[in-house]
């Protein structure tokens, strides 16, 4: 795996967040903001296979886990702070990935991100936060520690 | 945050309705290398900024992948971000191991033995040349006969080098192998692949 930077990690979380948001909740967001940002599409949405890859035990031998059906756009946002926006999202809704891109090109403007950070995506990444503590604590009692003895070679 | 692709052709969009426009320029392609000579106009349109008309960037966008690398003369050089990004197409520095190449400078072009030739059982594995001209129309002093055509047909061109028909003669005595071209001036192409004779002049 090649080395990511801060900056690269936190547009990463954010990518991550819009593509697994409620598309309806993006919606919703880009409804709200005016005037709309002028933008136009590099690559429309287009629906395809992706393979993912899996690693034997997690950490041992690439293999392939199987075909995922995934949508794709790209967009360029205009103005005095252009920039390029990905979308990326499992499954075929079109517009989840339209929408996804449009908000990672405008959280690329410094001046949009905190009130895009703490206004969309804190309040997205919250329930989801919550909902895997929530199961992280149902699992760990049922936790087993296996504790093996390495005898040595005779 | 650091712009991740810089300004201009890279960051172009490709065609308006992919579906549709793919299947007019390979209708197009398909029309002019089986009726080479005839000028066929192309009628779709891409605002890149780059020095390279609108049919050339068309035929790469709808014939170029990523299992066919791409050549780029200097010229063209800039648009290396434009394929890479909406065809997946490796660019490479090397003529040998293309599948097509684009040549924005005709008079530029280097020898047409410099690509891929093909071989005599796979006479398909050679180089696509896609060449931009400064002028190209039917009727001229450029003589076309060969499979395809029912007597000859003419075409008058500028911008080629001196030393192409006897490049291109040299190429059509390789046959089965040596490579196909399409001829691009703006909107409108031209087929001639390598079965086809060259005589006349190309100014």
């Amino acid at each position: 795996m090649p080395e990511i930077d801060a900056s690269q990690a936190e547009r990463a979380r954010w990518m991550s967040c819009l593509s697994q948001a409620d598309p309806a909740s993006l919606e919703a967001a880009w409804a709200g903001l005016h005037p709309s940002p002028p933008h136009r599409w590099l690559r429309q949405p287009e629906t395809g296979l992706v393979m993912l890859r899996g690693r034997a035990g997690g950490t041992g031998q690439a293999f392939n886990l199987g075909e995922m059906t995934m949508t794709r756009a790209a967009v360029r946002l205009e103005g005095d702070r252009p920039a390029t926006g990905f979308g990326y999202v499992a499954g075929r809704n079109r517009r989840h990935a339209e929408l996804a891109a449009l908000f990672d090109a405008l959280l690329q403007d410094e001046t949009r991100r905190p009130a895009l950070l703490s206004g969309l995506i804190a309040p997205l990444q919250a329930p989801a936060e919550a909902a895997r503590a929530s199961r992280a604590a149902e699992i760990a009692p049922t936790r087993v520690d296996f504790m093996t003895m390495v005898r040595g070679d005779g | 945050m650091a712009e991740t692709m810089p300004h201009s052709a890279a960051t172009s969009p490709a065609f308006a309705a992919p579906g549709r426009d793919a299947q007019a320029v390979f209708r197009a392609a398909l029309t002019a290398l089986s009726e080479p000579g005839r000028v066929i106009d192309l009628p779709v349109e891409l605002e890149t900024g780059l020095p390279v008309g609108s049919a050339a960037l068309a035929l790469l966008l709808a014939l170029a992948d990523g299992d066919t690398p791409l050549w780029l003369d200097a010229r063209a050089s800039d648009a290396a971000g434009f394929f890479g990004f909406h065809t997946g197409a490796a660019v490479v520095a090397a003529p040998q191991v293309a599948r097509f190449a684009l040549i924005a400078d005709a008079a530029g072009c280097p020898p047409l033995h410099h690509f891929a030739l093909g071989e005599e059982e796979y006479p398909d594995r050679s180089a696509t040349l896609i060449i931009e001209l400064t002028r190209l129309a039917e009727g001229g002093p450029l003589i076309l006969s060969g499979p395809g055509i029912a007597d000859r047909r003419q075409l008058s061109l500028a911008g080629l080098a001196p030393s192409f028909l006897a490049d291109w003669a040299a190429n059509h005595a390789l046959f089965p192998r040596g490579v196909d071209i399409f001829f691009t001036c703006g909107t409108r192409l031209c087929g001639l692949p390598r079965s086809i004779r060259l005589e006349g002049r190309c100014m």
